[in-house]
């Protein structure tokens, strides 16, 4: 055997501490693997969407409308002669772009208002938190809706609306995630780390960043993980009541709104973007409760 | 109303003892609100946690401050670095008014005023690395810019402290709480500051533990004539390393002398229970000794008893003690107390 270094030694012991962690959460947590899996799956999905089929999602082909699923197009084919499968399949860029920007956006943005209003407490946090109050007291829907309408008004391109639709969601989030991660703050900023840090004069904007933000990553990344699943059902949701993704763009929702008509005929154009939409939030949701457990020091020790 | 009893029976501060004080505290007052409802809140009452407290230290000196938990060390100690806005007095450092400095003119002075704090487990950022930990400070101040430079000085400064320099890469909680304890003697060290607050610096360490962080506090005030406001709660400790002594009674000083003085020939009641408190390593003699235990709980600082603070639980209390707070005067040169039965 030859000698090791210490520096090496020490790299391959935090290395295979890394695995462990990794066997533990699979031993420990078998739904949110899967979970884990099926998020895997959708952004590949996403990624090699082109790979993955030959049709164009957006192409009209009169000659091959409603076909039913089969040897061809093994989802069957919508009233353009569109195949389902490719939709389904470039579906999952739009629903997962909207996922992910929705959710860090808010998340982040949530997390520096948080942590500042914690840090400077008082009359500021106070004030925050009321308006914080005003915007929870929005039901999520209603106000996505008011944005989309009001997005309406411009008559911009169909392909801009998946960025309205991404406002849309992401406000709602930020008051969620604010409160959390204020919630955190609020015990950190009370550690005398923040005050050793304030007796040396550092600036607000240091302590934020640098003390605070670092120390409340759990209920960040546990925040992250929960928006993710919820924006794609509101995106859904949204697209399927005419007010979010516009045609020709491929979304699920969208596919679901313009199914309706000929669902007790011609079934598969609903059935596949529904089961996308159900597995995807289920996956999703799995996934980040698992996160959370994980990272709760509460129940890390059961 | 009891703004003016509180003036009435505030003691006048001390004599300026000598021209080089480096810091010096004069009627000093934080006084905490304490608030009813949630919404629409009023103050209803105010915690006193320090009622007008005055003294010096000397430029290289060591002053210790003790008493019970709850007697408002720990909130002098916040005042003097500015953690909390006093609510009255005036707190100097060098010739400069420190609560009337806004946070900007504040800055350069925080560099030569520094703070051990006492749970080594808590008080170093668990996100980042002792090297960063160390650094961060000589960076903001800008005292040493290369990057380069700054880790040479990390590690000078963590073997200085009798760490090893690799733990620079390490994470606080890969470490003892005496090695984690050193780190941040470091951290305060890396500015080159020349007033060090040690909040009960060593009370969270084993006994042999803190023997070595006491004598390491020793080697670098005599290397790097440090000026130190030790706040502890043991008495012994205090002994070793004090040159005077100030001993805090609910938000007051009740006395003050030098150690020798002050562990010889202790005048104040409270101070006397104190001192009889503290046990002695042989049991021949502990046994024969009558000790003169106080009596009693420290009462609320919310609500004070009238006159003399430690009256309820004085063995020598007269009729007069609950009337005023005694006047904190001297009765030998260096030794002040406030008691009017000595």
């Amino acid at each position: 055997m030859t000698e090791m270094t210490t520096d090496q030694l020490e790299e391959l012991r935090d290395r295979i501490s890394l695995f462990k962690q990794f066997t533990g959460f699979v031993r420990k947590q078998p739904l949110g693997t899967a979970g884990g899996v099926v998020v895997i799956l959708y952004i590949l999905m996403a990624v090699f969407a082109p790979y993955i089929t030959g049709f164009d999602p957006t192409e009209n082909f009169y000659q091959n409308q409603f076909v039913a699923p089969g040897m061809q197009f093994p989802m069957g084919t919508d009233e353009w002669g569109r195949d389902i499968l490719t939709r389904v399949i470039y579906g999952s860029r739009t629903a997962l772009f909207v996922g992910f920007t929705c959710a860090i956006v808010g998340s982040t943005v949530g997390l520096v208002l948080g942590v500042g209003s914690a840090y400077y407490g008082g009359l500021i946090d106070l004030l925050f938190q009321r308006v914080m109050d005003v915007f929870m007291a929005f039901p999520l829907i209603i106000m996505a809706l008011a944005i989309v309408s009001m997005s309406r008004s411009l008559h911009l391109p169909p392909d801009t609306s998946v960025y309205f639709v991404i406002i849309a969601i992401t406000i709602p989030f930020i008051p969620r995630c604010a409160r959390v991660v204020r919630a955190s703050a609020l015990a950190i900023r009370e550690i005398p780390y923040i005050d050793a840090a304030r007796a040396n004069g550092f600036s607000d904007a240091r302590i934020i960043l640098r003390h605070m933000v670092p120390n409340v990553m759990a209920p960040y990344l546990i925040m992250i993980t929960a928006f993710v699943g919820q924006a794609i059902l509101l995106e859904a949701s949204l697209s399927f009541l005419g007010l979010g993704v516009q045609d020709p763009v491929p979304a699920w929702g969208l596919m679901l709104r313009n199914a309706q008509e000929f669902i007790r005929t011609e079934p598969w154009i609903a059935i596949w973007p529904g089961v996308a939409i159900s597995l995807g939030v289920f996956g999703f949701n799995l996934f980040g409760d698992a996160i959370r457990d994980a990272l709760d020091p509460k129940l890390r020790t059961q | 109303m009891n703004e003016a009893a509180a003036t009435m029976t505030t003691p006048p501060p001390p004599r300026v003892e000598g021209t080089d004080a480096l810091v010096r505290v004069r009627n000093l007052k934080m006084y905490f609100p304490v608030t009813e409802g949630t919404l629409i809140s009023r103050v209803v009452a105010h915690v006193k946690a320090v009622d007008g407290i005055s003294f010096d230290i000397r430029k290289g000196e060591t002053l210790g401050l003790v008493g019970e938990s709850g007697c408002g060390k720990t909130t002098t100690g916040r005042c003097i670095l500015q953690l909390e806005t006093a609510t009255g007095g005036e707190i100097w450092f060098d010739g400069q008014e420190l609560n009337t400095l806004s946070k900007a003119e504040m800055r350069p002075l925080r560099q030569r005023i520094q703070v051990i704090f006492q749970d080594p487990y808590s008080s170093l950022n668990p996100r980042m690395k002792i090297g960063q930990i160390i650094a961060e400070p000589m960076m903001v101040h800008g005292i040493i810019t290369d990057r380069g430079e700054r880790d040479a000085r990390v590690r000078e400064l963590l073997e200085l402290c009798g760490l090893n320099p690799k733990f620079a890469d390490r994470y606080p909680h890969e470490m003892s709480g005496g090695q984690r304890q050193r780190v941040g003697i470091a951290r305060a060290l890396a500015v080159n500051p020349e007033f060090i607050i040690c909040d009960e610096a060593v009370s969270a360490l084993d006994v042999s533990i803190q023997a070595q962080v006491i004598n390491l506090l020793e080697d670098l005030r005599d290397e790097f004539e440090l000026t130190y406001l030790f706040i502890s709660h043991d008495l012994s400790v205090v002994h070793h390393l004090c040159h005077r002594v100030a001993v805090m009674y609910l938000g007051h000083i009740i006395e003050l002398a030098g150690t020798e003085e002050l562990f010889a020939n202790p005048l104040h009641p409270y101070t006397q229970g104190l001192l009889e408190a503290v046990p002695i390593p042989d049991p021949i003699v502990e046994r024969a000794r009558a000790h003169q235990v106080i009596k009693g709980e420290i009462p609320s600082p919310i609500n004070p008893p009238s006159g003399c603070v430690f009256h309820p639980r004085c063995p020598k209390a007269v009729d007069g003690c609950k009337v005023n707070m005694p006047e904190f005067r001297e009765i030998k040169p260096g030794h002040w107390v406030a008691c009017t039965e000595v």
